[in-house]
């Protein structure tokens, strides 16, 4: 608990990372506070035909769009369809990734070697291109949604656990321990992972912002769960059509997009100065 | 000798890595559908037409064969037919890479001609006033998705300011085709009125995909020329009483830019991800368009058709790059 608070102490004296931790305190209180923090509720569903396309004032304050629903109401909705679509993906490629990992670290072997060609061949390819592909041919939805972005991802996290776990090996403290007689589950579970807790919850911040993007991406192609589901990047897609007049439809949601991924990228980048000092800020996050 | 076997490496590491990508794909086509011969053959179609579609597509035979003449197939560039325009994908993709081309190659080089220098002062000039702007720049290229970047370019120049064409690639006819890229053919053509209108179509998407890549691009200068400043020959050469100039421009940019290099696989592939919504944002009549056309019909042949292309052109384009840093460092050949 101590070191956690620690964590939290050292980002806050971050501008930057603090301004990540901020942000995403926003979009958590944005996607829990939904029912009490919206002005209109019920409007995620319900259809106002007589109100639509009124630019912003008083009664709806981000203006409302081709049903006659507020917008504002409806981009709190659908931060909590991002943040689901974030942390299950993120959550699964973790689930993945980090054992593959692991193994292929721990072992060597052909199958080691066949773990990390097989993540190669994810990581060979732009996320967004194969997630298309997995995502037309099971159907635009949310689960599938979720299930084509982790699929994609999780290579990221084997490819970072392997590099680590191979580099641990060297040291004096796993030989001994392996000397000891501790078992190869113990051996990893208990003294290899701990070791390389930091680059994974760093790769794992970098990686929601990454994930809620491309998520975005897949929502604007028609890809994503289907309507009235609030999501920010259908939403865009469908203000296209009534621009340039409902300007208001298109700017919010994807400044809330563009908020929520700088807020992730900013605190993976300050977690990964305190975490892990012998790397410099700028040097990695800008590797997928 | 050595390099010799070094590239001979890297090129027999090309095989299984693409080889792979095909299993991937063939996965994603023939195995997680619960019938793709019925998503192929479209809603309409009765029992008795699947199950002869099934046949003549050889989907009744066993998997490993069916990957075994998938691959095949592949290999003598047949990509399928296209379930809308029925026309063989490759050849549909050939008549939209000078496209895809032309708008990946300008915001290439629109971002490493802006970014390189911006990266290299941002280093030199750090913590002031330019380098916390550059650094606002990278954050916001990282996060923002370059679709709604591009819907907002489009609303602001192209529909409330009128300075550029909405979308499309020209207005009129094209000049005569020799490359198939506009500005290079209006110039052989020594048509200038066409240049102008095409440049004027590129202006938005090309910034639009260039936006991301040079926030990467700042990114990493930026740290490979600190990276280089602290290094023990910079500080000889400044002893010798070199000029800040020289040692700048000429030694530290290149000990920097190996790095940079290795990045541009990389940089690639954010553009050629990126290419898929820019064109469509834009009607660009590329690539990109034609994937996001053949989700909308349901296309299934073509979108398959499509990450088979995209994936291979990105793994060859590594490959390159790996094969060029070899070449270019003389480090790595002693490695």
């Amino acid at each position: 608990m101590s070191s956690a608070w620690f964590l939290v102490a050292r980002i806050a004296r971050d501008r930057s990372a603090l301004l990540g931790l901020v942000l995403i305190a926003g979009l958590v209180i944005a996607a829990v506070g939904a029912p009490l923090l919206a002005t209109h509720p019920d409007d995620v569903f319900e259809l106002h035909p007589a109100k639509r396309l009124r630019a912003p004032s008083a009664a709806a304050w981000l203006g409302t769009d081709r049903m006659g629903s507020d917008i504002y109401s409806r981009l709190l909705f659908g931060a909590r369809i991002t943040i689901l679509i974030g942390v299950i993906a993120v959550g699964a490629s973790l689930v993945i990734g980090v054992p593959v990992g692991l193994v292929a670290g721990y072992y060597h072997g052909w199958a080691s070697d066949l773990l990390m060609r097989v993540s190669d061949v994810f990581l060979a390819v732009p996320q967004v291109v194969l997630a298309i592909a997995i995502a037309q041919t099971l159907g635009p939805s949310l689960p599938n949604v979720i299930l084509a972005l982790s699929v994609t991802y999780w290579p990221w996290f084997a490819r970072i656990v392997y590099a680590e776990t191979r580099a641990l090996q060297k040291e004096v403290f796993i030989e001994s321990t392996a000397a000891l007689g501790a078992s190869p589950w113990r051996l990893t579970a208990l003294h290899v992972l701990p070791n390389i807790v930091s680059p994974i919850i760093v790769r794992a911040s970098i990686g929601m912002g990454f994930t809620i993007l491309t998520a975005a991406a897949l929502g604007f192609l028609g890809l994503g769960p289907p309507p009235p589901t609030p999501e920010w990047g259908r939403t865009i897609a469908e203000s296209r059509e009534f621009l340039p007049d409902a300007w208001w439809y298109a700017l919010a949601p994807g400044l809330a997009i563009f908020l929520t991924v700088m807020g992730f990228n900013l605190l993976g980048d300050g977690l990964r100065d305190v975490l892990d000092p012998r790397l410099r800020r700028g040097r990695t996050t800008a590797d997928e | 000798m050595r390099l010799l076997a070094l590239l001979v490496h890297r090129l027999v590491w090309f095989v299984p890595t693409l080889l792979g990508l095909l299993a991937v794909t063939f996965v994603i086509s023939r195995v997680i559908p619960a019938d793709p011969v019925a998503l192929v053959a479209g809603e309409t179609a009765t029992p008795a037409q699947v199950d002869a579609l099934r046949r003549q597509l050889g989907y009744d035979r066993p998997l490993p064969v069916q990957f075994v003449s998938y691959v095949g197939q592949l290999m003598r560039g047949d990509l399928g037919r296209s379930l809308y325009t029925t026309r063989p994908i490759v050849d549909d993709l050939a008549a939209r890479v000078p496209a895809t081309l032309e708008l990946t190659l300008v915001a290439m080089i629109v971002s490493v001609v802006v970014g390189i220098p911006l990266g290299v002062l941002s280093a030199l000039w750090r913590n002031s006033f330019l380098d916390h702007a550059l650094r606002v720049v990278t954050v916001s290229g990282l996060a923002i998705a370059s679709f709604w970047l591009g819907i907002m370019l489009q609303l602001l120049f192209a529909m409330r300011l009128g300075w550029t064409p909405l979308n499309g690639r020209l207005s009129g006819f094209p000049p005569r085709g020799i490359t198939g890229l506009l500005l290079v053919d209006s110039v052989l053509a020594w048509d200038w009125a066409a240049f102008g209108n095409a440049l004027a179509h590129l202006a938005l998407p090309a910034a639009t995909l260039a936006f991301p890549a040079l926030a990467t691009l700042v990114r990493f200068t930026r740290a490979g020329v600190l990276d280089v400043m602290q290094s023990n020959f910079v500080l000889y050469e400044r002893a010798m009483g070199l000029p800040r100039s020289v040692i700048v421009w000429k030694y530290i940019l290149r000990n920097a830019l190996t790095s940079t290099v290795t990045q541009m696989g990389l940089l690639f592939g954010i553009l050629l991800a990126g290419a898929v919504v820019t064109e469509a944002v834009f009607d660009w009549p590329g690539i990109g368009t034609y994937a996001v056309n053949s989700i909308i019909r349901s296309d299934y042949n073509a979108v398959m058709g499509f990450t088979v292309w995209a994936g291979g052109i990105f793994i060859l384009v590594n490959l390159l790059v790996d094969v060029a840093h070899t070449l270019i460092d003389p480090r790595e050949r002693a490695a």
